[in-house]
């Protein structure tokens, strides 16, 4: 699998793409789609939750398993991706682009700076 | 060290994701749950069961030993015919599930689940010993058999090609000694899906020829293999207990809905059967429902049931999903007999939160629904 090479990604199997110097999108990766197979169930935040690094901000599910998503960095949830929440099985056919949250914060670039590249995360998915 | 089937390498040369079963290298699926699940719903789809444990019974007094083992009654059973039974321990709790083949008159053939079929042979080794009748050969013959499964409604068709067997004459819950390419086969129509099909009992090593041919048979039907995830979404869609879920060593069969198979007029002692006697008479207070979700949340294993005021917990889920072929949360869930009439409206907690679920007839999913 290729990972887009402008994302940055956690230990955790999330995205994150610097949408701006204060905002990042997030979703999940292809590796943990396929770990996770048919995705039936996903559960976002309110849109003005507060997220630390490594907080929980929800839960997605396929038929399966049942897995947290966590936050990449520390900052506001400005925006969630309702649609995905209605047809979760989308993530499946497009983890790259199948964004959930939109978060914000003065320093989202220093912190997405300090994320895993795509060559890094390859590399650590490889190893597990 | 894990165990392997005689088809690992075959599980693995097809991208089967391979996972740690009660200490088997199992595969949880190939394709992906959903297609394999569908595949066995609407054409035919191929499992690896040769986890599972076989204890042959055999020789004068068999029947009887049986009987005397088992909570259904044997007796009423005919050559070449199956049934479904439990193994009870003597406070009436279940130690397996298991399906008898009666192959001859005084020859059965015991199917136990793969984690349990150590303590099951123990247990029957042990009844042996105190056992006052005339008494029998028991073998474990778990290493020598494999067990493959075709279901779906077009595994007749798949599976004749290979057999001289006329499968139309095997009705469900009966089989034949017959042979698949050449080889000595046990030919059953059983199964763990709700579909048509059959299990498939041969020599360990032929397994890897058979399961090829089978897949290659099938191919213009579209046959999928199918790994153990499909196999709990189909046993689920239909209610079928699974040991260790809604099954366990405290738990007497007529409190999980075994009541049609714990025959207390037969001939003969049983062993359990005081105790199941004596629930039978004080009424069980436990039952094992099906739920619906109301809502989305999906209902797992242990997650707590509660009462419509959220305020008292009355059980808990024994095993859940979301349903592929119904499509939304389907829950079994081992509660407090006073609400399971169908339409009682339930929560489950999920997580933080409260979901609400009702009780509804089973098997949750019925052909042509």
């Amino acid at each position: 699998m290729n990972y887009p090479t402008n994302y940055r990604y956690t230990k955790e199997h999330e995205w994150a793409e610097l949408v701006s110097a204060n905002q990042i999108r997030v979703g999940i990766t292809d590796h943990a789609q396929s770990s996770l197979g048919d995705i039936v169930y996903l559960d976002l935040p309110k849109a003005g939750r507060e997220l630390k690094s490594h907080d929980t901000f929800g839960v997605v599910e396929s038929i399966k398993a049942v897995s947290d998503l966590y936050s990449p960095i520390n900052g506001k949830v400005i925006e969630t991706n309702s649609d995905l929440i209605s047809d979760p099985g989308k993530i499946n056919l497009n983890a790259h682009t199948e964004w959930m949250l939109m978060i914000e914060a003065s320093d989202a670039k220093t912190q997405f700076d300090g994320l895993m590249s795509a060559d890094e995360y390859t590399n650590y998915v490889k190893s597990l | 060290m894990l165990k392997k089937t005689a088809l690992n390498e075959e599980h693995r040369k097809i991208g089967g994701r391979m996972v740690d079963f009660g200490g088997w290298d199992l595969p949880v699926q190939y394709s992906g749950l959903m297609a394999e699940h569908n595949a066995v719903r609407n054409s035919c789809g191929l499992f690896d069961v040769s986890h599972m444990g076989e204890i042959m019974v055999e020789g004068p007094g068999s029947l009887e030993f049986v009987n005397y083992l088992t909570t259904n009654d044997a007796s009423v059973l005919s050559v070449e015919q199956a049934q479904y039974s439990v193994l009870c321990n003597s406070e009436g709790g279940i130690i397996d599930d298991l399906v008898i083949y009666r192959l001859g008159l005084d020859r059965f053939f015991l199917v136990v689940n793969a984690s349990n079929t150590d303590k099951d042979f123990q247990h029957i080794q042990n009844a042996l010993t105190h056992y006052q009748g005339i008494k029998p050969s028991v073998k474990n013959l778990s290493s020598e058999y494999s067990q493959i499964a075709i279901q779906g409604p077009l595994a007749e068709k798949v599976l004749q090609s290979l057999t001289e067997t006329k499968l139309s004459d095997i009705k469900t819950y009966w089989c034949k000694e017959g042979k698949i390419l050449s080889t000595p086969a046990v030919i059953a129509r059983t199964g763990y899906t709700g579909e048509d099909g059959f299990e498939i009992y041969i020599s360990w090593g032929e397994a890897p020829r058979i399961w090829n041919a089978l897949l290659e048979a099938g191919k213009d039907d579209g046959i999928l293999p199918c790994g153990l995830g499909a196999r709990d979404t189909l046993r689920l869609e239909m209610k079928y207990a699974l040991y260790g879920h809604e099954l366990n060593d405290v738990t007497n069969p007529l409190e999980v809905g075994l009541g049609w198979v714990t025959k207390l007029n037969k001939s003969g002692n049983f062993i359990g059967k005081d105790k199941i006697q004596a629930l039978k008479v004080s009424g069980s207070k436990k039952s094992l429902v099906g739920l619906k979700s109301l809502g989305r949340g999906i209902p797992r294993q242990d997650y707590e049931v509660y009462s419509s005021d959220q305020k008292s917990k009355i059980g808990h889920i024994t095993s859940g999903t979301s349903s592929p072929s119904l499509k939304y949360p389907i829950g079994v869930a081992f509660i407090d007999k006073s609400f399971e009439t169908v339409g009682t409206r339930l929560y489950v907690k999920v997580r933080d939160d409260f979901h609400e679920f009702e009780v509804v007839k089973t098997p949750f999913y019925k052909k042509d629904a």
